[in-house]
């Protein structure tokens, strides 16, 4: 792998994009709906005023070209839902906002996730591999819905240690970024386990037991490089999801942040936003997966690209 | 793997005393599922509004949801609904991802580049508006249902494979097989598969609870069961509204839930075990 | 800043749960109650009106005129009504603004409260281009003369509706739509923007050349936008939130048995109601739609499903809009079952058999699959017919409603202003609003002639017999009347609970309890 493997794959980046962007643009519009119908039906004259305001009068090819011609200088119109903004202040508002909270919720998926399932990788069918796994599993079972609304009841009201909303003091990053944190964690335990027990059986650690090397040093300098694949495997999507698909925990902790643009966003047909947030989403899996294949080498020289 | 091979890891899965006891309770609970219509004390849709979020009694022993009706037949009934969709999507999942990920990454170079932006390109598809145009189309079939889950599953199956493949396709064994002239259907169905196995078993049993909780969001966007039948996923999200009052509610569908994962898990390990040759001569 | 010993021992910051993000705050675009909260303490219309009692009192207008046709009102202008930047408002402000709400451009979609107004209709399609010829006139800068199409008697309600406001030209002109960004607006009521972020809060100062600014108690007022009501109770219980938008559902009984005062519930101008397709088979049959009203039970509906103190709708319009009282047609319970059954057999389908499948349209929510639910098995139940649920996403479900493609859709309306003709006029022939396909001359022609009548009593009249004519043919199935449940903590002074759920901040002050 070189520098002109990276420029490769950048370079396939642009018409991948743009196909992206086709698909998305005619896609939306035919979903029933759009974005003026509302339970009050407008009037048919105030209608075409809003459609002629939006450009949406124009035949469905021709806003295609206005699209990426705004697109071209990076302005992804106004929202069609909160009209006094573009979609380019809202996600400059709310991108920031998503990524710290799922970075940190990151941080706890993989301090926690590593931790137990390592461990209960290192010691398999004892208590240290049961109770791991048993939480990890009503991990699985309580979606973040329940996780959320759980943590808030005991931490914020029964306890009163943490507020139970908003987004302004760090201790308001506390509840929410667990509650993201811990489905994650669920997963990524399981998966740690999993990948550690495929490869203790495998030739180069029997080399290394051989050798003589306790367990836990197999553990931590032979076994956690490749034990580790299917994580990283499964980070790429992970990263971009749990910095964009908050949705719920935003929700039940009144944080403003991205993800709740994403499913509002397609329930209200604003379209310029819909298109605004899977660009952006398309852009962060491309990147997150950009970078777990250059991990896989890092950590597997066996892997090659040619 | 030849027939002798399948029959040891038979014999291993047997040995394994959790994995019997997990593939046994699953059994069990399909048996309950198929039986639901007979056993159930009373009717899913059977109201009684004089009698909401009761708790467990004799008559009612799961207590009663907010119309009164009995929790513990809602339960059967949802659960026939939840273990069809977290088997079958998860089948539907399992076996394109893993086709399609073993393929991308034995076959590499411009194939596995062209695959793996395409999933790309899916990955990027607003998942909301794919049901609605789907359902428009289709209408509120129940295959689109599998198919709709299935669909944002296999995706993530597929890397996982393909990352899999990639680091085995280097190793001795690879390497003889295509020294011998074996065919790559060969070599990817008969030697990369079976081995990136324990991987595709663990998601896989990550992948059925998943499934079974977005059948919730489907259902919210109109695809998927109909009310007043509800499955384990919608359960639990309208027990999440009764927690403080009614925890029963919201309890005893996620223990279902859980337990059956347990289960999965019990016997989603032990078959990774038992399929796993290397593990077998420690 | 400096604060006068009584008010320093309590903050003056009010926090309010608000339901969803505004859309915008611009009063010409935006549709929602959330947006209607905010805006009534940013700008203020000719009229206010009376936290208690609803009655109209005076805004920027000290005092008004009505002909004795009832055409023409004539608004006097208080000389000491200023915009936040100093200005005076005037009766020109007042006419560029209902000018603007009825520009093509502007796409309002609340243009038509404007079509009240003499040519508003027709300047807003285009058939009139200059609006001169729109009944508007500034007599003097304080002294403003509107010309109705019809004597509209709840015109001056009408002044309370946030489209109605005035809006500032100079403000308009040099920020184009960013002028509702907290760095722009300029406003003319008891409070300003002081901060907006997304998702997040909006924040009200007073205003400090607000006429009446000596009333304003608050310091501060944060509009918090909560997307989830279980969210916002468990603010409030946690002390961040003075008052809550509304309540889950679930939470109802509990806060009922609460008695530390907080719990507000009153009677609300919605109503919620089914729609019955009579464009379509077997519910173009008058007498299966009203087999089917009768066989459920109102009362148990409320009491048990709903649980919020709504009132069963044995009518249409909620009683006492606009202190009109509609006689109840309907039954309150299930006390007709026997009727019921007859009509059914009278149509042709004795217990229910020949009846197809009835489907219930909904869009998707706990509460409306919870009340179609409970319907379901009342018809089953009652009288043998089998119903099936459908739920669909809002934007899917109002296509298939307003394109008729249902039997039987769930749906709800909440008064526009405080008048029965809100309610009774959605159900002309082909209006825009009546999905169902009903038509009747004879209820058109009642509609017609209350536009017309200015005496109270005989309109009212007119209005009861377009209710009987309503309730004989259902179009409609009206399940309850819509009540309004939320907390409200003991320390705000000056909050009234009504009808229009109005509570303008500029008589609000917070207390130590």
């Amino acid at each position: 792998m070189g520098l002109s493997y990276i420029l490769r794959r950048l370079l396939v980046m642009i018409p991948v994009f743009f196909l992206v962007v086709t698909a998305v643009f005619f896609m939306i519009r035919f979903a029933p709906g759009g974005p003026f119908s509302s339970e009050k039906k407008v009037p048919p004259q105030v209608l075409k005023n809003l459609e002629a305001k939006y450009h949406m009068d124009e035949p469905l090819v021709q806003q295609y070209f206005r699209y990426l011609g705004d697109l071209s200088r990076f302005d992804l119109g106004p929202s069609f839902k909160h009209s006094n903004r573009t979609v380019n202040e809202i996600i400059a508002e709310a991108l920031p906002v998503s990524m710290e909270l799922g970075l940190i919720a990151l941080c706890w998926a993989l301090l926690i996730g590593i931790t137990a399932g390592g461990l209960a990788a290192l010691k398999p069918n004892t208590l240290y591999d049961y109770i791991p796994m048993s939480l990890s599993i009503m991990g699985i079972c309580l979606p973040t819905f329940v996780i959320g609304p759980l943590l808030v009841l005991v931490f914020g009201l029964w306890l009163g240690w943490l507020p139970v909303a908003g987004w302004n003091s760090w201790q308001d990053r506390l509840l929410p970024s667990l509650t993201l944190g811990f489905a994650y964690a669920a997963y990524i335990s399981r998966l740690t386990r999993g990948g550690f027990m495929e490869i203790r059986h495998q030739d180069f650690i029997r080399t290394a037991r051989a050798k003589g090397l306790t367990e836990t040093q197999i553990l931590t300098k032979h076994a956690l490089r490749g034990g580790i694949l299917p994580v990283v495997s499964y980070l790429g999507p992970a990263l971009a999801g749990i910095i964009t698909g908050a949705l719920v925990t935003e929700t039940i902790f009144n944080i403003p942040g991205l993800g709740r643009f994403f499913i509002e966003s397609a329930l209200n047909r604003d379209y310029t936003m819909v298109m605004g947030t899977s660009l952006l989403y398309f852009s962060l899996i491309f990147l997150c997966n950009f970078l777990v294949d250059i991990i896989y080498v890092v950590l597997d020289p066996r892997v090659r690209y040619e | 793997m030849s027939d002798s091979l399948w029959k040891d890891a038979w014999h291993r899965l047997l040995k394994n005393k959790l994995a019997v006891f997990g593939g046994s309770f699953l059994i069990f609970e399909l048996i309950i599922c198929l039986l639901t219509p007979w056993i159930a004390p009373y009717g899913f849709e059977t109201q009684n509004l004089e009698l909401t979020l009761a708790k467990p009694s004799l008559s009612h022993w799961f207590g009663t949801d907010s119309l009164g009706r009995d929790l513990f037949t809602r339960i059967l009934y949802g659960g026939r609904i939840s273990m069809t969709v977290g088997i079958l999507a998860s089948l539907v999942s399992v076996i394109v991802g893993v086709i399609y990920g073993a393929v991308s990454g034995f076959v590499g170079g411009k194939t596995d580049n062209l695959l793996m932006r395409i999933v790309d390109i899916l990955y990027a598809l607003p998942f909301i508006f794919l049901v609605i145009i789907l359902m428009v189309y289709f209408g509120r079939n129940i295959l689109l249902l599998f198919l709709a889950l299935g669909l944002t599953q296999w995706l993530t199956m597929a890397r996982i494979v393909r990352g899999q493949v990639i680091s085995l396709k280097h190793k001795e064994f690879v390497e003889a097989a295509k020294s011998l002239g074996v065919t790559t259907r060969t070599i990817i169905l008969k030697h990369l598969i079976p081995n990136a196995l324990g991987p595709v078993i663990v998601y896989l049993t990550l992948t059925v609870p998943s499934v079974i909780l977005e059948e919730a969001f489907l259902s919210f966007l109109g695809l998927g069961v109909q009310a007043p039948m509800a499955s384990w996923g919608t359960l639990i999200s309208s027990g999440v509204e009764v927690m403080e009052i009614a925890p029963g509610v919201l309890f005893f569908p996620a223990l279902m839930l859980s337990l059956t994962l347990f289960s999965l898990n019990f016997l989603g390990d032990g078959l990774r075990d038992a399929l796993d040759p290397k593990g077998a001569r420690d | 800043m400096p604060l006068s010993p009584a008010q320093s021992a309590v903050p003056q910051v009010l926090n309010l749960g608000n339901g969803g993000e505004p859309k915008d705050l611009d009063p010409h675009i935006t549709t929602g109650v959330p947006e209607f909260h905010i805006l009534m303490n940013l700008l203020e219309g000719l009229v206010s009106k009376d936290p208690k009692t609803l009655a109209p009192i005076p805004g920027v207008a000290e005092s008004w005129k009505t002909s004795k046709d009832g055409l023409t009102y004539t608004f006097k202008l208080r000389k000491n009504a200023k915009w936040s930047n100093g200005n005076a408002v005037t009766a020109q402000d007042f006419i560029f603004s209902w000018v603007r709400l009825l520009t093509a451009e502007t796409a309002s979609e609340y243009a038509y409260q404007a079509f009240y107004i003499k040519n508003g209709k027709a300047f807003n399609e285009g058939k009139i281009k200059n609006p001169n010829q729109l009944g508007l006139k500034a007599v003097d800068p304080y002294t403003l003369e509107v010309k109705l199409e019809n004597p509209t008697p709840f015109f001056l309600s009408l002044l309370f509706h946030h489209s109605l406001y005035p809006v500032h030209q100079a403000t308009i002109e040099k920020f184009g739509s960013r002028w509702t960004r907290p760095e722009n607006f300029v406003g003319n009521g008891a409070f300003v923007l002081s901060k907006w972020e997304i998702n997040k809060v909006v924040s009200l100062k007073p205003n400090p050349h607000y006429w009446d600014k000596e009333t304003v108690k608050l310091t501060e007022a944060n509009f918090f936008p909560i997307d989830k009501h279980e969210t916002e109770e468990k603010m409030f219980r946690a002390k961040n939130l003075h008052t809550v938008d509304d309540l889950p559902l679930e939470k109802l009984p509990v806060w009922q048995k609460d008695n530390s005062g907080v719990f507000k519930n009153h009677p609300y101008l919605g109503t919620y109601y089914y729609w019955f397709n009579c464009t379509k088979a077997p519910l173009n049959n008058k007498k299966v739609r009203q087999a089917l009203s009768l066989a459920i039970d109102r009362d148990r509906i409320v009491r048990f499903v709903t649980r919020g103190g709504q009132i069963p709708a044995t009518m249409f319009t909620p009683p006492g809009t606009g202190g009109f009282q509609p006689q109840s047609r309907l039954p309150k319970d299930g006390s007709q079952i026997a009727k019921a059954k007859q009509l059914l057999k009278e149509a042709g389908f004795p217990d229910g058999k020949g009846l197809p499948t009835i489907e219930i349209l909904y869009n998707t929510s706990d509460n409306h699959k919870k009340i179609a639910e409970a319907i379901q098995h009342m018809w089953k139940e009652n009288i043998g017919i089998s119903a099936i649920l459908f739920n669909q996403e809002w934007k899917v479900y109002l296509d298939n409603q307003h394109s008729k493609n249902y039997m039987v859709s769930r749906a709800g309306w909440i008064a526009d202003y405080n008048d029965p003709n809100t309610f009774l006029d959605m159900f002309v022939s082909n209006g825009g609003n009546n999905h169902s396909g009903y038509s009747n001359t004879a209820y058109d022609q009642l509609i017609e002639s209350a536009k017309k009548e200015r005496n109270t009593t005989k309109r009212f009249a007119i209005f009861q017999k377009a209710e009987d004519i309503l309730l004989e043919d259902l179009p409609v199935m009206p399940i309850y009347i819509y009540s309004r449940n939320y907390l409200l903590s003991n320390e705000v002074q000056g909050w009234h609970p009504n009808i229009e759920d109005i509570h303008p901040l500029k008589y609000i002050s917070i207390a130590t309890k």
